[in-house]
C-alpha cells in the first residue's frame, strides 16, 4: 500500500495546479460507482450478517424469530460437534491444497519459464484447466471417478484401487479424490501467478552468479526464491482464503459427503442457510468463520514478514 | 512487457563474452537446463492435464452404452439432448448475457476507480484501498442470505440483473487494483502533453492513455467474463426460474439428477467450456504480461 501511494505521489505536487482545471470532486466522482456498489453489496451485507448472528431467524419458523443475544455463538462452541468437524476439515483441506498447489505450481512455472521448442503450446495446454469452473471440474471428475465407466475402472484393471467402488463415495478415498480434482484446476493458477513474477527477475543476476560458479540449485535458492518471496506469500494467502471460501467444487463434487467427510465450514454454512433456512445460526457461523479467516491472515502476514525488507 | 522479450533475445548476445572466458559453457546456466528435465516433467503434467479433457470429449461424443476408449462412431445425440431437452440453449444465452454485462460493468466501473487511485491524491484514498483489500476476505458464499434479502427488496430475484450486480461487485476490488497499476505504468507526462496541446482531461485520457491500457483491459475484462461465466452460487440462489438459469446451475442439475446421464453431463460440460476456452486462446499472451505488469508489482 505504502508503495502504491509513493508511486502516485511524485507527479502530484507541482502538477496539481494545472490538473485542477478538473475540480477536486473528480476523484470522488470516479470512485463513486465502485464505492456505492461495494457499500451496498458487500459492506451492508457484512453488517447485516453480524446483526442476524444475534437473532433467531428462520423464515420457516417465524414464531421463534427475535433477538437471541449470544445464544447462537454459545451453541456453536458448546453443542455443535459438526462445527468442529467442519473446522478441522477446512484446515486440512486448505493446508493440503495450498501446499501442494504451491509445490507443483512453482515447479511448473520454473519449467515453462525456460526457453524450449513448443513453449507457447505447452503453456497454453498446462494452463488450460485454470479456465474451467468449479462445477465443470466436478462434472469432469465425476466422469473420471465413475465406477462403471471412469478411469477408475481402467485403473482397477491395472490393480490400482478396487473394482466397482466410486472413489467419491468411499470415506477412505474421497479426500484424496477431491484434492486431486481441485489440484487439476488450482496448480495452473498458481503457476501463472508465479510465472508472471519470474519474468521480472533480472537476468544479470544469474549471469553474475554463473561467473562466480554457482550451481543451478544455488541460483534458485539465492536469486529466484528471494525474488519470488513476496509474490509467493501473497498468492499463497489469496489461494488459502479462496480455497477456504470456495464451495462450488465440493458442493457439486461430493455435496460434503459421504457422511459429512468433506464438509468445509463454508459448505456447512451454505447448507445451514440454503437447506435448513436457519439464517440466524448460519450468520453466527459466518461471523465465526470471518473472524478465524481474518485472524489467520493477520498472523500469516506477520509471521511471513510480507514486504518486510525491500528487494 | 519488455521483460517478456528478454528470454528469447538474451541467448544470442551472451555466448560471446563468457564463452571466451569459460570454454566449457556456451550459455548461461539458467538457459542450459537439459532438455529432458523440461520435457519429461512437462509431459507427465500434460498427461494429468489432458486426460480429463479427453475423458469428457469421449463421453460427449460416443453413443450411450459404449465403453470404447475412442469416440468412434461419433454421435451428436448428447449435444442435441442437452441443448434442447435440458434447456442448455436457454442457459447458454443467459450465461452469455450475464458474462458480457458483467464484463462491461466491471471494466467501466474499475476503469474510473482505477484512474482515480492512480492519478489523484484524495482524502479517503487510503481508506478506499484498505476497503478493496479487506473485501478480498469477505466470502461471497457467506453473504448469500443478506444478498438474497437485498435483491428481494429490490424485486430483482429471478432477474439476471441480480446476478450481474453480484458478480460485478465481487469482481471489482481486484479489477480496480489491476487497472490502477496499469495506469501507473503509463507516464503521467504523456497525459500532460496532451493537455498542453489543448485536450481536456477526458479527451487526453481517451486518446493517450486508453490505447496503452488495452492489454490490461483485456485481462480485466476477460477475468470478469470468465468468473461470471463459471460462478455458480449466486445464480443458484437468486434465480429460481428455470428459464433464467445459467450454465453452471444447469450442469449441477445434471449431476444431482437421480440417475446421472453421463453423456449429457459431458456434453453439457463441453458447452460450458467452449466459450472460456475460446476466450483464453485469444488472450493467452496478454494474460501473463498483464499479470506481471498489473498484479504482482502492486
Amino acid at each position: 500500500m505504502a508503495q502504491a501511494a509513493a508511486v502516485a505521489k511524485p507527479p502530484a505536487p507541482p502538477r496539481r495546479r494545472r490538473a485542477s482545471a478538473t475540480p477536486r470532486r473528480l476523484p470522488y466522482l470516479l470512485i463513486g460507482p465502485a464505492a456505492l456498489l461495494m457499500l451496498g453489496f458487500i459492506a451492508y451485507p457484512v453488517i447485516s450478517v453480524f446483526y442476524y448472528s444475534l437473532q433467531e431467524y428462520n423464515p420457516t419458523k417465524p414464531w421463534r424469530n427475535g433477538f437471541a443475544g449470544f445464544d447462537n455463538f454459545v451453541k456453536i462452541f458448546t453443542e455443535d460437534p459438526v462445527f468442529w468437524d467442519t473446522l478441522v476439515f477446512s484446515a486440512k483441506w486448505v493446508f493440503v491444497e495450498v501446499g501442494l498447489q504451491l509445490l507443483f505450481g512453482l515447479a511448473l512455472a520454473l519449467i515453462v519459464n525456460q526457453t524450449f521448442v513448443g513453449r507457447g503450446v505447452g503453456r497454453a495446454m498446462v494452463f488450460s484447466p485454470w479456465a474451467v469452473s468449479g462445477v465443470l471440474t466436478s462434472a469432469i471428475w465425476v466422469l473420471l471417478y465413475n465406477s462403471q465407466t471412469g478411469v477408475t475402472r481402467y485403473l482397477a484393471d491395472m490393480g490400482i484401487g478396487s473394482y466397482g467402488t466410486s472413489w467419491l463415495s468411499d470415506t477412505s478415498t474421497v479426500f484424496s479424490a477431491a484434492v486431486v480434482a481441485d489440484l487439476w484446476r488450482g496448480v495452473p493458477f498458481f503457476a501463472i501467478l508465479i510465472l508472471a513474477d519470474l519474468q521480472s527477475v533480472s537476468k544479470d543476476l544469474y549471469e553474475a552468479a554463473e561467473v562466480d560458479g554457482a550451481s543451478r540449485l544455488k541460483q534458485f535458492w539465492h536469486i529466484t526464491l528471494p525474488h519470488l518471496k513476496d509474490a509467493i506469500i501473497l498468492s499463497t494467502l489469496l489461494r488459502a482464503v479462496w480455497e477456504f471460501n470456495n464451495v462450488d467444487l465440493l458442493y457439486t463434487l461430493t455435496g460434503g459427503g459421504p457422511a459429512g467427510e468433506t464438509t468445509t465450514l463454508p459448505l456447512y454454512i451454505a447448507n445451514t442457510s440454503v437447506d435448513a433456512h436457519d439464517f440466524g445460526y448460519a450468520s453466527a457461523l459466518t461471523t465465526v468463520a470471518f473472524v478465524i479467516l481474518l485472524f489467520c491472515s493477520i498472523v500469516y502476514l506477520r509471521l511471513s514478514k510480507f514486504g518486510g525488507e525491500n528487494k | 512487457m519488455i521483460t517478456k522479450e528478454a528470454p528469447a533475445a538474451a541467448p544470442a548476445p551472451t555466448p560471446v563474452a563468457p564463452a571466451a572466458a569459460r570454454p566449457g559453457k556456451k550459455r548461461p546456466a539458467w538457459d542450459e537446463v537439459p532438455r529432458w528435465q523440461i520435457y519429461l516433467p512437462l509431459g507427465i503434467y500434460l498427461v494429468f492435464t489432458l486426460i480429463p479433457f479427453y475423458w469428457i470429449l469421449l463421453f460427449a461424443l460416443r453413443p450411450t452404452g459404449s465403453t470404447s476408449l475412442v469416440p468412434w462412431p461419433m454421435t451428436t445425440e448428447h449435444f442435441e439432448k442437452v441443448w434442447t431437452d435440458r434447456g442448455f440453449g436457454t442457459y447458454f444465452t443467459n450465461s452469455v448475457y450475464v458474462g458480457l454485462a458483467t464484463l462491461v460493468m466491471t471494466t467501466l466501473v474499475a476503469l474510473a476507480g482505477g484512474y482515480a487511485l492512480a492519478r489523484f491524491d484524495f482524502r479517503i484514498k487510503r481508506g478506499f484501498m484498505l476497503a478493496l483489500l479487506c473485501s478480498q476476505f469477505v466470502p461471497g458464499a457467506l453473504l448469500l442470505v443478506p444478498l438474497f434479502e437485498i435483491f428481494a427488496g429490490l424485486q430483482m430475484i429471478n432477474s439476471l440483473g441480480s446476478v450481474i450486480i453480484a458478480e460485478t461487485v465481487f469482481q471489482l476490488p481486484l479489477s480496480i487494483i489491476l487497472i490502477s497499476n496499469f495506469i501507473k505504468n503509463v507516464p503521467y507526462s504523456l497525459e500532460e502533453a496532451a493537455w498542453v496541446d489543448g485536450c481536456g482531461r477526458f479527451r487526453a485520457f481517451r486518446i493517450v492513455v486508453l490505447p496503452l491500457l488495452r492489454p490490461g483491459l483485456i485481462a480485466v475484462g476477460s477475468f470478469a467474463f470468465v468468473h461470471s461465466w463459471n460462478h455458480f452460487l449466486f445464480a443458484l440462489m437468486f434465480l429460481n426460474n428455470q428459464s433464467k438459469q445459467t450454465i453452471p446451475v444447469g450442469l449441477n442439475s445434471l449431476m444431482s439428477a437421480d440417475s446421472v446421464d453421463l453423456g449429457a453431463l459431458a456434453a453439457g460440460g463441453i458447452v460450458a467450456a467452449v466459450p472460456v476456452v475460446i476466450v483464453f486462446a485469444f488472450i493467452q499472451k496478454w494474460l501473463i504480461t498483464g499479470f506481471s505488469a498489473g498484479a504482482v508489482k502492486g
